[in-house]
C-alpha cells in the first residue's frame, strides 16, 4: 500500500476518508484547520460528494455531523480545544442520543498555548461526557485511530472523542494507508425515539450510557493501542498516554527502557492494566500531555499508600507541553543543552502585516477615541487582536470569540460609556450576532466596529460566512441604517474614518462601523493565482 | 544515519521549502523523517522554527531535544542565534546574513555579524546576494540549503533530484535557476568546511 508523507491532522484526514466518510465539519481554529483544508483539496472527497464546507462555528458543525450520523452516514468533526466550549451543548447529549452512523469528534489541544487563549485538555470533556477518546501517538496511528474510531462508534453507537495535541497536528512522518471503505446508504435508526431527549427517554438513554461504561473499559485492556510493555527495573513504572510516549522512548535510543511502560491511547482507562503496572512497580511516573488527568485519577483525593511522580508532585513541569528534556529530568537521565541564546537576540512577536488593513482601522479608532481614555476597546479572537502589541495598544479585552461585543455591552450597561468592540466578520458571524441582538433589543449605547477583511484570517484566509451578508445581517438584526456605516480602512481615508467613528461615538445607541477591505495574505495569493493562471 | 536539523526564520519566510526539498530526498531513500512545523499565530511575522529529523532507523520524537541538533539552518541571521540552545555542542551553524528587520530594536548589523562570527563552527552566507546574482533573490533558500548540503549525509544528486521534482512543473528556468543556487551555496561551504 502507499506511503505519504503527512502532518498528524493530514493523516486524520485520510484515515476519516478511507473510512468512509460523507461529510466533515469544522470552523477553522489552530491547531485542527489542516484536517479540513486537506478533506477540501482531496480527490477523493470530490469523488465521493463529501461534505466539506466551513460551519459558522463548532456548535453549528457538531450538530451538522450528529445529524449525518442519525441519518446513518458517517461524520467527522473537527475543532480546536477552545472550540470544544462553544459545541459543548450538543456534544455533552450525544453519548446520551447514542448515534447511528458513525461519528469521531476531533479536538486538537494546545498546550504551551503557541495560538491559544488556554490550554484545556479536551480528554476531561470526554470524561464528562463519558465518551470513548483515542489519542494518537504517532501520525501512522492518528491515521489507523481515525479508522478504529468509527468501526467503534458504529459498533457501540457512541460518538468517539480523538484528541491530539500541537505537535502531533503539525508535524509530518511517513503514514502506510490502508483500503478505502465505501460510504454508508442512508438508514434511519431502528429506534428513532432514543434521539428525542424527553426527560423520561433520557434518563433510560442515560442509564444505557452508564450501562455501556463496562464494555468500553474492557476494550481498552484489549486495544492494541494501549501496550504494556515489561521491563526488568520494577524499581518505577511508566504511564506514557498520546504523544508523551515519543518523548519518553526518545531517551531510550535503543529503546531499552529498563522500566515497565504502559502506553495509553484509549479510554476509558484500562484498570486492568494500570492495576498491573501499580502492583509490580514501587512508584509509577505518569508522563501526560495536557492536564493531569490520568496521574490525578491515580492519587485520588488523599493519595495514601502509592508513589506516585507526575506533574502534581513537580516531577514534571505542571503546565506547558512536554518535551524530550523535561522527560529525561523526571526519568532520572543527563540533561542536554546546546549554548545560551546571545543578549544580542530580540524578541520577534507576531505583528500585523504590512499593508494590513486593521492598522488603518485601529489608528483611525485609536486617534478617535483618545479624548475618552484608555480601557474602552473590547476586542475579540483574530488577527485584529495583535492589536494589543505597540504601537497601537489598542484593546482592553480579549477573551473568546464573539465576546467583544456582549463584554463591552456589560461595561456600557456599568456606566463606561462610550465603550467599542472590535470583531472580526469571521468571529462575528461565529458568535457575534447574537450579541449584537442583545444590544438593539436593548438599545445599549455601544459601538461595534467589524473589521471586515472577508476572510478568517489568522488560520490562513478560509472562506468567512459573513462574505458579501453583513449589512444584511446587522439591519435584520435591528440595527438603525444611519448608524450602520462602512468605512475604507486605508492611509488615505484616515481623517473620514476619525471623524465616523467619533461621530458614533457619541451617539447613544447602538453603531455598527463595518471597516471594509480584503486581507492582504489572501489578496498576495489571488493576485498570484491570477498571474499563473494568464501564463 | 540518523540527523536533526533546526530550520530557522521569519513567518512568510518560506523555510519550510527548504524542508520539502531534504523530505523529498529522505524518502527517495527509504529514511524516516519527522518534521514538526510552526503553524498559527507566529506565521504574521514572528520567529518560526522547524524540526526536521531524518535517519535510518524510527524516529520517536517530533521534537529535537534541547543540546542535541545537529544542524541550525537559518534564512535570516539573528534567527540562526535564537536556536543556539538546541544545537549540539559540536553542532554547525549555516546562515543567511541578508537581514529581515521587522522590529525596531534590531540589533546592529555589525554586531550581530560579530556575534555570528564568534561561533566555532558556521558558515555565514549571504545568499540573498548570491541568489540575486545568479537570476532571483526569491531562490535564495536554495543557497542556504546547499550551503547546508555538505552537512547532510546525503547524495547531492539526491537533493538535486528533489529540486527537479518539486520545482519541476513551474518550467525549466525555475529549476536551473534552484540548481545553480544549490550549486553555488554548496561550493561557498565546502571552501569553510
Amino acid at each position: 500500500m502507499q506511503k505519504l508523507l503527512l502532518l498528524g491532522d493530514e493523516a486524520i484526514a485520510q484515515g476519516a476518508l478511507d473510512a468512509g466518510i460523507s461529510g466533515v465539519y469544522a470552523y477553522p481554529g489552530t491547531p485542527s484547520t489542516e484536517i479540513t483544508e486537506y478533506i477540501q483539496h482531496a480527490r477523493q472527497a470530490e469523488e465521493g460528494n463529501v461534505h466539506r464546507q466551513w460551519s459558522a462555528n463548532e456548535k453549528t458543525a457538531m450538530e451538522a455531523a450528529v445529524g449525518m450520523s442519525y441519518a446513518g452516514k458517517r461524520a467527522l468533526v473537527c475543532m480546536k480545544h477552545v472550540g470544544m466550549n462553544v459545541a459543548a451543548d450538543s456534544f455533552m447529549n450525544t453519548t446520551i442520543t447514542g448515534t447511528n452512523g458513525g461519528l469521531v469528534i476531533l479536538a486538537a489541544d494546545d498546550p504551551s498555548m503557541h495560538s491559544s487563549q488556554n490550554e484545556q485538555d479536551s480528554r476531561y470533556f470526554g470524561a464528562f461526557a463519558f465518551m470513548p477518546i483515542f489519542e494518537p501517538t504517532t501520525q501512522q496511528e492518528a491515521y489507523d485511530m481515525t479508522r478504529e474510531a468509527f468501526d467503534f462508534s458504529e459498533k457501540y453507537s457512541i460518538p468517539v472523542l480523538l484528541r491530539v495535541t500541537t505537535r502531533l497536528a503539525h508535524s509530518r512522518a511517513g503514514v502506510m494507508l490502508g483500503e478505502r471503505r465505501a460510504q454508508n446508504q442512508i438508514k434511519l435508526h431502528p429506534n428513532p425515539k432514543q434521539f428525542i431527549l424527553l426527560p423520561a427517554i433520557a434518563r433510560k438513554q442515560y442509564a444505557e450510557l452508564l450501562n455501556k461504561q463496562p464494555d468500553f473499559i474492557k476494550a481498552s485492556e484489549t486495544s492494541s493501542f494501549n501496550k504494556y510493555i515489561d521491563g526488568t527495573d520494577k524499581s518505577m513504572g511508566i504511564i506514557a498516554s498520546g504523544i508523551a510516549y515519543n518523548y519518553l522512548m526518545e531517551n531510550y535510543p535503543d529503546r531499552n527502557c529498563p522500566y515497565p511502560i504502559l502506553k495509553i491511547s484509549q479510554y476509558p482507562l484500562p484498570t486492568g492494566l494500570i492495576s498491573k503496572l501499580v502492583d509490580e512497580c514501587k512508584s509509577v511516573l505518569v508522563i501526560e500531555e495536557g492536564y493531569p488527568l490520568i496521574e490525578e485519577q491515580l492519587r485520588g483525593l488523599l493519595n495514601r499508600g502509592l508513589h506516585i511522580k507526575g506533574r502534581l508532585n513537580g516531577a514534571l513541569p505542571r503546565m506547558g507541553e512536554l518535551n524530550p528534556n523535561v522527560v529525561a529530568v523526571a526519568l532520572g537521565i543527563k540533561d542536554t543543552r546546546g549554548s545560551e541564546i546571545p543578549d544580542i537576540v530580540a524578541a520577534r512577536p507576531p505583528a500585523l502585516c504590512t499593508g494590513c488593513p486593521h492598522i488603518d482601522s485601529y489608528n483611525a479608532l485609536n486617534e478617535a477615541i483618545a479624548p475618552y481614555g484608555k480601557g474602552r476597546v473590547f476586542s475579540d479572537i483574530g488577527c485584529y487582536t495583535l492589536g494589543a502589541l505597540p504601537p497601537y495598544n489598542a484593546i482592553y479585552s480579549t477573551v473568546d470569540m464573539g465576546a467583544s461585543i456582549t463584554m463591552a455591552k456589560g461595561a456600557s450597561d456599568a456606566g463606561l460609556q462610550p465603550c467599542v468592540a472590535v470583531i472580526g466578520d469571521s468571529t462575528f458571524t461565529h458568535s457575534g450576532m447574537t450579541s449584537l441582538l442583545d444590544c438593539t433589543i436593548e438599545g445599549t449605547n455601544i459601538t461595534v466596529m467589524i473589521l471586515d477583511n472577508s476572510t478568517t484570517g489568522m488560520t490562513g484566509g478560509q472562506d468567512s460566512h459573513a462574505f458579501g451578508r453583513l449589512e444584511s445581517i446587522c439591519l435584520g438584526l435591528g440595527v438603525e441604517k444611519e448608524h450602520l456605516r462602512i468605512m475604507k480602512p486605508l492611509k488615505n481615508q484616515h481623517e473620514t474614518n476619525v471623524q465616523i467613528i467619533k461621530e458614533e461615538l457619541a451617539y447613544q445607541g447602538v453603531s455598527v462601523l463595518i471597516p471594509t477591505r480584503e486581507c492582504i495574505q489572501t489578496l498576495g495569493k489571488r493576485m498570484k493565482a491570477k498571474q499563473s493562471e494568464k501564463k | 544515519m540518523k540527523i536533526d536539523i533546526i530550520l530557522a526564520g521569519v513567518g512568510g519566510q518560506g523555510i519550510l521549502s527548504i524542508a520539502t526539498v531534504i523530505g523529498s530526498a529522505a524518502l527517495q531513500q527509504g529514511l524516516y523523517l519527522k518534521q514538526a512545523e510552526v503553524h498559527g499565530m507566529s506565521q504574521r511575522g514572528g520567529d518560526v522554527q522547524s524540526h526536521l529529523r531524518i535517519s535510518d532507523r524510527d524516529i520517536a520524537s517530533d521534537l529535537i531535544p534541547y543540546g542535541k541538533a545537529d544542524l541550525i539552518v537559518s534564512v535570516e541571521p539573528m534567527e540562526s542565534l535564537r536556536y543556539l540552545p538546541m544545537l549540539s555542542l559540536q553542532g554547525w551553524v549555516i546562515t543567511n546574513t541578508t537581514p529581515f528587520i521587522n522590529i525596531n530594536n534590531y540589533p546592529k548589523e555589525e554586531d550581530l555579524l560579530g556575534e555570528i562570527n564568534k561561533l566555532p563552527r558556521k558558515v555565514a552566507i549571504d545568499a540573498d546576494e548570491i541568489a540575486r546574482e545568479i537570476g532571483s533573490v526569491r531562490s535564495a533558500n536554495m543557497v542556504i540549503l546547499g550551503a547546508a548540503s555538505p552537512f547532510i549525509n546525503m547524495d547531492f544528486s539526491m537533493l538535486e533530484q528533489a529540486v527537479k521534482n518539486i520545482f519541476g512543473r513551474k518550467g525549466e528556468s525555475i529549476v536551473n535557476l534552484n540548481i545553480a543556487c544549490l550549486q553555488a551555496g554548496r561550493d561557498y561551504a565546502q571552501k569553510v568546511k
